[in-house]
């Protein structure tokens, strides 16, 4: 198998550029060649360790990700039927295009002052601005999905004698799956980006957004905020890594067309 | 002409929910839903009240409007600047690729507005913080883009590149930039809806002008008309901004559908 060699060849590769990376950068920092109010890497990897045991960090990170999940769970659970709906009615479909394109560009992040004020509870805010942000590609890939099903095999089913409801479950959905997985991991990493943007934004807000307002300030802050920077691209890898995998393993059959449609 | 109209026909949902909108909120009027027409008035007054020496833009727009516009474009340039050069070498080398990608991988997974504290401290409120967090969120597609761009160009090009004893120059301006056009403007296209909502939430936290800034202020003046006016402003912009890079791409890119419709 000289596939896993080469694959062994560049993870090696992709060790050795990681940490000829921290070496310059700390080489650079120590040498006096970088301003020091730009932390070394050897600092804010010990704060990253650090925040491993600290309580409130842990307590952000679960919040953020309540949030996140709740947010994910609520537009997939509305936008996949939606989407399955748009795709099937092709007048419904051409009548409502005009507008998803025009609410579409709509930076979610400007919502946040109108949602604060319709809303009160941050929770809500929180999860609506989540919605807005993450409703796009799953609605959008689930629409294509469905609209692109060959219709060879619905007419055969249909000629078999089998109902709408049938050929829904049985060939759209089926054929659309890998596609719609594909729109729920692109929401899936924009929904952690806005649920941090959102905490980000103001008092009352919890999860990992608070946490960074709350220790920019203090002691280290700055080596810190980058050890919290890190450990949130470690949740976006490991999310996005369970969704490829799942799809991998839920559509083995499919991986030959599996592109992105967004 | 006949498609033009058609396709203008095909917008009739627009003035429909316009008006639905119009009537409702007019039925219901809560505090929070001001009526079309009212913020129609108020985006008239924010922007558009101006002396006709400065074609009617007001001070709002110079103030505010102008000076975000200049950052997301700046940002922008620059990190498409960085990404292409950067990406085209990294694509042409597959050596250098392996060193570097679990850096980008990992750099592009992190949430750029978790690095803000960061830019707010080291550039302190002002437009070079704003700048350096566009850039730093949405130079990673333009980055990826150029490296696939760049790594799967097609060999048989190359070999008569070779054959024909093109220049190293002219191997990059002829074969491999555009045969990486496609997935390099692919990349800027993402990277620009990115830029928008990197400036929104930039100016929200730390700057002192811009629409971030005035959205802010409209939530804290509870000034409803004028916070529905800049949403709006905000997706008018994303709708140009896509659009007049969907045409630039269409011009640039014409050899590449025609050569595409062709086979």
């Amino acid at each position: 198998m000289s596939d896993s060699r080469s694959l062994g060849r560049r993870v090696m590769r992709g060790a050795i550029g990681v940490a000829a990376f921290f070496a310059v950068a700390e080489g650079a920092a120590r040498a006096g060649l970088i301003d020091s109010s730009v932390p070394r890497v050897s600092e804010v990897l010990t704060h990253a360790a650090l925040l491993l045991v600290d309580p409130a960090f842990l307590t952000a990170v679960a919040e953020t990700m309540t949030r996140w999940a709740v947010g994910l769970l609520l537009t997939v659970a509305v936008m996949v039927p939606a989407g399955v709906l748009l795709g099937t009615f092709s007048a419904v479909e051409r009548a409502l295009r005009p507008l998803i394109e025009l609410f579409r560009p709509i930076p979610s992040i400007a919502l946040i002052p109108l949602a604060i004020l319709l809303l009160a509870d941050t929770f809500l805010v929180e999860i609506a601005i989540i919605m807005y942000a993450s409703t796009w590609p799953v609605l959008i890939n689930t629409m294509y999905a469905v609209r692109e099903v060959d219709p060879l095999a619905r007419e055969t089913m249909r000629s078999f004698g089998f109902g709408s409801g049938a050929i829904l479950l049985r060939v759209s959905l089926p054929s659309a799956a890998p596609f719609i997985l594909t729109g729920i991991r692109i929401s899936a990493s924009i929904a952690l980006i806005v649920a941090i943007s959102t905490e980000l934004f103001g008092p009352g807000f919890p999860g990992l957004g608070a946490y960074l307002t709350f220790v920019q300030s203090g002691a280290d802050g700055i080596p810190i905020v980058i050890a919290t920077a890190m450990w949130a691209g470690v949740i976006g890898l490991v999310v996005n890594g369970v969704f490829v995998a799942a799809g991998r393993r839920l559509f083995r059959w499919h991986h030959a067309r599996g592109g992105e449609a967004v | 002409m006949r498609r033009a109209g058609a396709r203008l026909a095909r917008l009739w949902i627009i003035p429909v929910a316009v008006l639905l909108w119009e009537a409702v909120t007019r039925l219901a009027q809560g505090a929070y839903f001001p009526p079309p027409s009212a913020i129609a008035a108020e985006m008239y007054t924010l922007w558009l009240s101006g002396p006709a020496s400065r074609l009617f833009l007001t001070d709002t727009v110079s103030e505010h409007v102008w000076p975000s516009l200049g950052r997301l474009l700046r940002a922008w340039v620059e990190a498409g600047l960085i990404g292409v050069v950067l990406g085209v070498a990294l694509g042409r080398s597959a050596r250098l690729a392996d060193y570097v990608d679990p850096l980008v991988q990992f750099g592009r997974a992190i949430p750029p507005p978790t690095l803000l504290p960061l830019f707010l401290a080291l550039f302190s409120i002002g437009p070079e913080m704003q700048i350096a967090t566009i850039i730093f969120g949405i130079v990673w597609p333009v980055l990826l883009n150029s490296i696939e761009g760049a790594r799967y160009v097609d060999r048989l090009h190359l070999e008569t590149a070779t054959v024909f004893r093109l220049s190293r120059a002219q191997r990059l301006l002829r074969i491999i930039l555009p045969e990486a056009a496609p997935k390099i403007f692919a990349g800027l296209r993402l990277s620009l809806s990115l830029a928008l909502i990197l400036m929104v939430i930039s100016e929200m936290v730390g700057s002192t002008d811009g629409i971030g800034y005035s959205l802010v202020l409209a939530l804290r003046e509870s000034e409803l008309p004028t916070m529905w006016a800049w949403i709006l402003m905000l997706g008018i912009l994303g709708l140009i901004l896509n659009a007049i890079l969907i045409g630039a791409e269409r011009r640039i890119l014409a050899w590449h559908h025609r050569e595409r419709q062709a086979t």
